[in-house]
């Protein structure tokens, strides 16, 4: 919605404004002090390391598959929450919820003991041959298990926001429930969709708990950026230093494609 | 296309029976809260309701323990609101339908530019619904609606939020649609009710207070709410150059909604409030000036509603004593021109 008028802003008292000036400088003044630190001259030479590209590479390919993941099962749930009524709901919901607030190590420990050699599911994959703990495999799952709360929270915000009237009209207009998901519910809830997509992405990018925890610290099959960089704190600072810079860039990188396209995909124009 | 329905919702305590016929049109009205849109939504199948049934021809669209999905009812809802797609093109908002009957792509937009001609739109396939205005894209709705060639079309206010300017338009353009179509149209509009409908049920707290012809449940109302609506005169006959003339060649001066070609069939209406009561006729002034018989006096509060067959006038109680009126009197009801609105009827 746009408006040629300009409204008239309430006012907010000046306190306010250095709180929020505070804070921004408590946000943004710890890049400052990382990028301060970074070493130039050798810059290219750490972030193209072997072990750095390797890091990197398993990082944005597990992130994107986590991604695709969370798409996969979190635009359903988002769903079924915001769109239906049953008892428990709430419960489920808070559980579906809880990695958000649960601390990631404990998260780890929690899916070691699902799919690991002795878990609850990973024994009867263990019979099947299939190990899971300590594999790519288990990276993604990782990611998954942390980012999906992110996509399930922001896509049923915005389905329920979006109401339910565009979707009767479509129903009475002869569409069946499949029609309306694919035609009228996910097309209008797209920029909630990208958003909860973007969140998901960056947390499975900085994913270092539960990863090193369920998955460990192996070279190129599931040390990622971040357990590299934890690595390499001790080893060779200008080399965490200069791979944090460049989580940050993706990091940047991402929401900024996600913003651009953002309008032209679901807004009014 | 028939309908025959018994409509329960025990939460907002409705049970309301209508039938519709084939072609015809009825109109709901009713003060707010008495279950109208409620009613249209069951129709719709966008509400479950507690009991009854109903059957569109020969198809069962609810029943005990049946349940037809709005989809396969061939029932259209047209809202207050557009509710136009916001992320389809005009063009794709009135395709949609018979897209989603399994139309190809091709079939359906050439079929959704039928109608956005019908309803004089053809100009606005490409825009965004955004770039509507309110009575644009109401008329679009109306396309869209109609697009899917519903059995049964529901329209819930249809006029509500429009702008007064484009109202005359859009009414216009139902009365054109809805020709032959059965349907049931909800509103607050008196005119709406006349315009549109064959016939108009009244609905008060979820029971059908009053049912028949539209002219004569406004005309002789018997139920409260009836009464408050047809609290409006109303005087048909046929259009003439700056009003109308009545079937006893009575003749009106009006100001119209629009113009109308003479000899059309029209209605005058004028609120009791604009009318003063004269007992010697007043001359020399363009006022409209009806000799009329009292038929009735009622006192509400400090003003007395004076009846004269189906015109009222409200005066003072005051005036009414000063007038020494008493039931069958020959009195003049005098109303100016500007209070007088005529509508082709």
């Amino acid at each position: 919605m746009s408006t040629t008028t300009r409204a008239i802003r309430h006012e907010i008292p000046r306190w306010v404004f250095v709180l929020a000036a505070g804070g921004a400088l408590f946000v943004t003044l710890p890049l400052v002090a990382m990028i301060a630190q970074v070493n130039w001259s050798q810059f290219v030479q750490l972030i193209t390391s072997e072990s750095s590209v390797a890091a990197l590479g398993l990082s944005l390919r597990t992130s994107a598959i986590a991604t695709v993941l969370c798409v996969v099962f979190g635009v359903p749930m988002a769903l079924v929450l915001a769109r239906t009524d049953f008892p428990g709901q709430q419960i489920l919901r808070a559980l579906v919820l809880l990695p958000l607030v649960l601390p990631p190590v404990v998260g780890g420990i929690a899916l070691l003991y699902t799919f690991g050699r002795q878990g609850l599911v990973g024994s009867s994959l263990e019979v099947l041959g299939v190990s899971i703990a300590f594999s790519t495999t288990a990276v993604v799952i990782a990611q998954t298990f942390v980012a999906l709360p992110f996509l399930v929270l922001s896509l049923e915000g915005a389905i329920r926001s979006a109401g339910s009237r565009y979707e009767a009209v479509a129903a009475t207009l002869g569409a069946r429930p499949g029609t309306v998901l694919r035609r009228i519910t996910l097309p209008l809830v797209l920029p909630g969709l990208i958003s909860g997509m973007v969140l998901s992405f960056a947390r499975a990018l900085g994913e270092f708990g539960a990863t090193l925890t369920f998955a460990g610290s192996l070279q190129g099959i599931t040390r990622t950026l971040p357990l590299e960089i934890y690595l390499q704190r001790e080893a060779d600072p200008d080399a965490a230093v200069a791979l944090s810079l460049v989580l940050v860039v993706v990091a940047v990188l991402v929401v900024g494609l996600a913003h651009r396209s953002r309008p032209q995909s679901g807004g009014a124009q | 296309m028939s309908l025959t329905a018994d409509v329960q919702v025990a939460a907002r305590s409705l049970a309301v029976q209508l039938t519709v016929e084939e072609g015809e049109t009825v109109a709901v009205l009713g003060p707010n809260g008495a279950g109208k849109s409620t009613l249209l939504a069951v129709l719709a199948g966008l509400l479950r309701p507690d009991g009854g049934s109903a059957t569109l021809d020969d198809t069962t669209l609810f029943a005990e323990g049946i349940w037809l999905p709005p989809y396969a009812r061939g029932v259209s809802l047209l809202a207050q609101e557009p509710l136009l797609f916001p992320h389809l093109s005009v063009l794709d908002n009135v395709a949609f339908g018979p897209r989603s009957q399994g139309a190809s792509r091709e079939e359906s937009r050439a079929e959704a530019l039928r109608w956005l001609g019908e309803v004089e739109a053809t100009e606005f396939a490409d825009r965004r619904p955004s770039e509507l205005s309110g009575g644009q894209a109401q008329r679009v709705a109306v396309a869209r609606a109609l697009a899917t060639h519903p059995r049964l079309l529901l329209l819930d206010e249809p006029m509500a939020a429009l702008d007064i300017a484009v109202t005359p338009a859009m009414r216009r353009t139902l009365k054109r649609v809805l020709a032959g179509r059965s349907a049931i149209i909800v509103t607050h509009s008196v005119l709406d009710a006349l315009m549109l409908a064959d016939r108009t049920i009244i609905i008060q707290a979820g029971r059908v207070v009053e049912a028949g012809p539209t002219r004569d449940v406004l005309e002789r109302p018997r139920s409260a709410f009836g009464a408050s609506l047809a609290g409006l005169n109303l005087v048909s006959g046929t259009s003439t150059t700056g009003g109308l003339v009545t079937g006893d060649g009575l003749r009106l001066s009006a100001i119209a909604e629009e113009s109308l070609p003479d000899g059309q069939e029209a209605a005058a209406v004028f609120s009791p409030r604009a009318v003063s009561v004269f007992v010697v006729e007043p001359s020399g002034s363009p006022r409209n000036v009806l000799p009329v018989v009292v038929s009735d006096l009622e006192q509400r509060g400090r003003l007395v509603s004076v009846r004269a067959g189906h015109l009222s006038a409200e005066i003072t109680a005051a005036a009414a004593a000063d007038l020494d009126l008493v039931p069958g009197m020959k009195v003049f009801f005098v109303v100016k021109s500007t209070e007088v609105a005529l509508y082709a009827g």
